[in-house]
């Protein structure tokens, strides 16, 4: 008798999930930041992303090719990181140097460690605090926005930058529409708040992680005030600087978060731990790179204690 | 004629198949602190190539006189004693590069390769033999520091040996001469020689049964 049942091995149910879909849903969620960002910053900001993602897509396809590995340009992974990189520069930065930003995420930090899911910090993140440090100088020449009149200015200070040296801090509602000096992306919490909320319809990332982040640095910069004990200005630091793009889109980053909730909120209160104290403690302004960048390094280490107990398993299991 | 081309593969095994630096990975404080300048880098290395040599040699002389429990200590008495003596020279002679070195300079003592010489080569060999040694570890070592120094130098300074290369026209990139630049230029190196002595090897042994196990990946005759 013919076998009318067909038996398949598991998983039977799946999604149609795929890297290049989760990356398309990244960089659509990128599109408000950086059309903000063109918008405050004026087409120099554009030219900035455009040699950054070109740059990478091609570092990426040179390196496979010469590394002889399979061409990966289709999962989208090179532009996503080419366009988070160029949000995190500063809008007027010379393009050489974006390429070279661009040279030490896909070729060094990515392709070196073996590629997609294979890099142990995040490409953009670690490549712009490889700038930050080679370029001091000219990665920290902000320029100033253009604001809704449209008038150029020459150079301006980022909020945080104010904030250590002494000067006027802009409006709570600059700040949280993007109208401020920083890095390209970074400026408009608005834009970059409507991407989270897509990625997290699109259930591209969970909450756990910028949440807890943004609410650690909330609780911790009005605990510890300029003025003695909670007398602090939580909604400026959230608003400040780069908390919002590190938070939603960096801190989230698949292979460079930890695996499990468990993992990703004690990940996720290293990182707003860290942000502050690097903010209100040393001589940097922002310390949102270096602080995920610190817990990148932490994932292993996190998602060997935080292990799921297995079903039925005891306690030592 | 034997013992002509054995002192050769002595010389020679330091500087490539045996590089203390890029190979044997040993004395990466003195590779990684002082390379900011190619100066330095040769400077450091000629330092702990005499004191290679030096001690290469009195350790061979008196190795059948030592009680092997007392080795170390024997040994590092020695190379103390050339590290004095090159640091009194350098101050008298080279008073810049001292300043440059600082504290690398009494740090040879505790180098690694003068000792690993000192108890894989020099306590088993004779004087002359050991003294090659010295020398071919020495001149790798340096070799590598320069390498690396005149890297890091061109990238972070646009300078080569204080030779303004880059006249202006890019940013150097400060990272080199930081820390960082060191197990940047360190690695890609590494990386550079293992792929280099990789495929050497391969074509050396490939399909000769008495050499070659088979297996290694990527081999085409391994099947």
């Amino acid at each position: 008798m013919e076998n009318r049942l067909s038996m398949s091995s598991s998983p039977h149910i799946r999604s149609d999930a795929s890297t290049s879909k989760i990356m398309l849903d990244v960089l659509i969620a990128l599109l408000p930041a950086s059309l903000a960002g063109v918008y405050f910053f004026g087409l120099d900001a554009a030219l900035t992303i455009i040699v950054c993602v070109v740059s990478s897509v091609a570092f990426e396809y040179l390196a496979r090719r010469i590394l002889k590995r399979s061409n990966t340009l289709s999962d989208l992974s090179a532009a996503v990181t080419g366009l988070l990189l160029a949000l995190n520069l500063p809008p007027a930065i010379p393009k050489w140097m974006a390429v070279v930003g661009s040279f030490f995420a896909i070729v060094v930090i990515k392709q070196l460690f073996g590629g997609i899911g294979q890099n142990f910090i995040n490409p953009a993140l670690g490549a712009r605090v490889i700038l930050l440090v080679a370029y001091g100088t000219k990665m920290t020449q902000w320029t100033a926005p253009r604001g809704f009149s449209g008038t150029d200015a020459i150079a301006s200070a980022t909020p945080l930058g104010v904030l250590k040296e002494g000067g006027e801090l802009p409006g709570y509602l600059d700040m949280f529409l993007g109208n401020v000096g920083g890095s390209l992306g970074e400026t408009s919490a608005l834009a970059l708040i409507i991407g989270g909320l897509y990625l997290l319809i699109r259930k591209v990332i969970s909450w756990e992680i910028p949440v807890i982040y943004i609410g650690t640095v909330a609780l911790l910069s009005w605990i510890l005030g300029p003025e003695g004990f909670m007398t602090g200005d939580p909604l400026f630091h959230i608003l400040a600087g780069g908390l919002m793009i590190g938070a939603i889109f960096m801190a989230t980053d698949y292979t460079t978060s930890p695996m499990t909730r468990k993992g990703a909120i004690i990940y996720a209160i290293g990182c707003g731990l860290l942000t502050i104290i690097f903010r209100l403690y040393t001589n940097m302004p922002e310390g949102v790179s270096y602080a995920i960048l610190l817990m990148n390094t932490a994932v292993p280490l996190i998602d060997r204690y935080t292990v799921p107990k297995r079903f039925g398993g005891d306690k030592h299991a | 004629m034997a013992v002509k081309s054995k002192a050769l593969t002595v010389l020679a095994n330091g500087f490539l198949k045996e590089n203390p630096t890029l190979r044997l990975l040993l004395g990466m404080c003195p590779s990684l602190a002082v390379t900011t300048l190619a100066k330095n880098g040769i400077g450091m290395g000629i330092a702990a190539t005499v004191v290679l040599i030096g001690s290469n040699v009195v350790i061979s002389l008196i190795r059948k006189i030592v009680p092997d429990k007392v080795r170390i200590p024997v040994f590092i008495t020695v190379i103390a004693g050339f590290v004095t003596i090159v640091k009194m020279l350098m101050e008298a002679y080279f008073p810049d590069l001292n300043k440059q070195l600082g504290i690398f300079i009494p740090l040879i003592v505790v180098n690694c390769i003068i000792l690993a010489r000192a108890e894989m080569f020099a306590s088993k060999n004779g004087p002359l033999l050991s003294a090659l040694d010295g020398l071919g570890m020495g001149i790798g070592f340096t070799a590598a520091l320069f390498v690396i120094g005149s890297v890091r130098e061109i990238l972070g300074a646009g300078t080569w040996m204080g030779i303004t290369l880059t006249a202006d026209l890019f940013d150097p990139a400060t990272i080199m001469i930081l820390p960082p630049g060191g197990f940047l230029v360190m690695g890609c190196l590494i990386a550079l020689v293992n792929k280099l002595s990789r495929r050497k090897k391969k074509a050396s042994i490939a399909g000769d049964p008495e050499k070659c196990a088979m297996g290694c990946p990527g081999c085409e005759k391994a099947s």
